[in-house]
């Protein structure tokens, strides 16, 4: 739902601004809508909430709207709106923060395949201590779109394996130890 | 010249011929490629969606490594270079990251491929080198999104319209096109999640190329390029327009410029065929 379209009346909740601003460090309070975000964003068209009305969502604490919302799903981290913003403020950076506290609260993200996307590679990148492109695919093809998903990407896959861009067999780094002492140090401290 | 080396996962995977390329081009630059031992994952866009901590401290573990050897960091992924990037500022900003020593000296540059080849080989060295002049070819330089924004974390002087690999490709005598789509995004991994978004914004940069008269699009970037190469047919059958423009890694152009007789097997991991386009202008 865009947030013009909301027919109730809304009393602004600061709380929300405060831990979304507390967590990424970035100072959302300090948009004044000037749009230049949303007009550089090349992913607007696929988003329900445009990026400068997702700022003062947030500032306005429309907390359910926004973590529930497609515009943090669907931004592809391009930095353009940060680029771009007079007040300095990293608006990608917000988006995956904003993420962050979508999955902590256990909000089913409205584009499921992109969080399964990126723990399907992360759990390769633990695994290996670098991504392993075939498994990372395989897994999340399986994991997001079942066997027929799968099955659809075989002539892609095959393409990719007769030019040699699948390493078939990942081996673990030698120091995978120290990776996986990152992972843990870094989901311990959340 | 000697320097670290950070090849990146998808080098040996999806961006093969890049690997090849970048190695095979600064064999013949006399430029000496040690890669950083035991070098892991930078985190890429999954690590910083999911943990900002997390997504530091991978990259820094390569920095830190870096740091050791002392050597100028060349990093030939774009969003490698990103992570390592946004990592070294925090590093040397003197943040404290988790299971990461904290003596960094920092006595050294990352340089993506692109700038390092033009502002650290130089025009001079590459000149002497060349064998074929590029002269039949009308390109545009693609250079996406994460070497050039956002300058904090990237130190491009030009975000919006970076020039290195333009430079490059003129010297070599490549008719370079300007365009505005320069530092487009092609969608990058939305491929997986969301292909129809990031099929729409890349058909959007083949239009621009063929608009602005370019045969070929060149890239420093494996998503770029994987997303550019290997989705024209599904395009072509999905929209009923025929697209058909190869896009070459910038070690690829060098290296056949350079007269690298390996170019022949590069060109053969391409999806979309690149040879025809070669041959017809005199240069394979």
């Amino acid at each position: 739902m865009m947030v013009a379209e909301l027919s109730r009346v809304i009393v602004p909740n600061s709380g929300f601004c405060r831990k979304v601003e507390e967590m990424s460090g970035e100072k959302v309070s300090a948009c004044f809508q000037c749009t230049k975000c949303t007009n550089g964003c090349p992913v607007t068209f696929a988003m329900d909430i445009a990026p400068h009305r997702l700022m003062h969502s947030i500032q306005l604490g429309l907390k359910g709207e926004v973590l529930h919302s497609d515009t943090i799903w669907v931004c592809a981290s391009c930095e353009t709106c940060n680029t771009r913003c007079p007040n300095g403020i990293d608006v990608a950076h917000i988006m995956d923060t904003l993420r962050q506290i979508s999955q902590g609260e256990g909000i089913r993200a409205s584009q499921s395949n992109v969080p399964i996307f990126h723990s399907v590679f992360l759990s390769s990148v633990r695994k290996h201590g670098r991504v392993s492109e075939m498994e990372m695919a395989l897994i999340y093809y399986l994991k997001s779109q079942g066997l027929t998903g799968l099955l659809k990407q075989a002539g892609m896959g095959f393409g990719m394996l007769i030019r040699g861009k699948i390493k078939l067999i990942p081996t673990p780094i030698r120091a995978i130890s120290q990776v996986r002492a990152i992972f843990r140090k870094a989901e311990e401290r959340g | 010249m000697k320097v670290s080396y950070y090849p990146g996962c998808s080098l040996s995977g999806t961006a093969r011929e890049y690997g090849e390329s970048v190695e095979a081009v600064c064999r013949r630059l006399e430029v000496e490629l040690h890669e950083l031992t035991n070098w892991s994952c930078c985190g890429s866009s999954s690590a910083h969606v999911t943990n900002d901590m997390l997504a530091v401290a991978l990259a820094a573990r390569n920095l830190e490594i870096a740091d050791r050897v002392g050597m100028d960091l060349v990093v030939p992924c774009a969003a490698c270079y990103h992570r390592l990037k946004v990592a070294e500022k925090e590093l040397l900003a003197g943040k404290q990251i988790e299971g990461i020593s904290d003596i960094y000296k920092g006595d050294f540059r990352i340089k993506h491929i692109v700038d390092f080849l033009w502002e650290d080989v130089g025009e001079g060295a590459l000149k002497e080198k060349v064998k074929k002049q590029l002269g039949g070819l009308n390109l545009v330089c693609y250079y996406g999104c994460l070497t050039a924004r956002p300058p904090k974390v990237t130190d491009a002087k030009r975000p919006e319209d970076p020039q290195a690999m333009d430079y490059l490709m003129k010297s070599l005598g490549a008719n370079v096109k300007s365009w505005s789509y320069k530092t487009a995004c092609c969608g990058g991994n939305l491929i997986l999640t969301r292909p129809d978004i990031a099929i729409r914004l890349i058909q959007k940069i083949l239009d621009m190329a063929l608009e602005a008269g370019a045969d070929c699009v060149v890239t420093g970037c494996p998503m770029c390029y994987s997303n550019l190469d290997r989705m024209q047919k599904q395009i072509s059958k999905e929209t009923g327009e025929k697209y058909n423009i190869p896009i070459f890694y910038l070690t690829e152009l060098l290296g056949v410029s350079l007269g690298e007789p390996s170019a022949k097997r590069w060109l053969r991991r391409h999806f979309t065929d690149a040879t025809l386009l070669l041959r017809r202008v005199g240069l394979t």
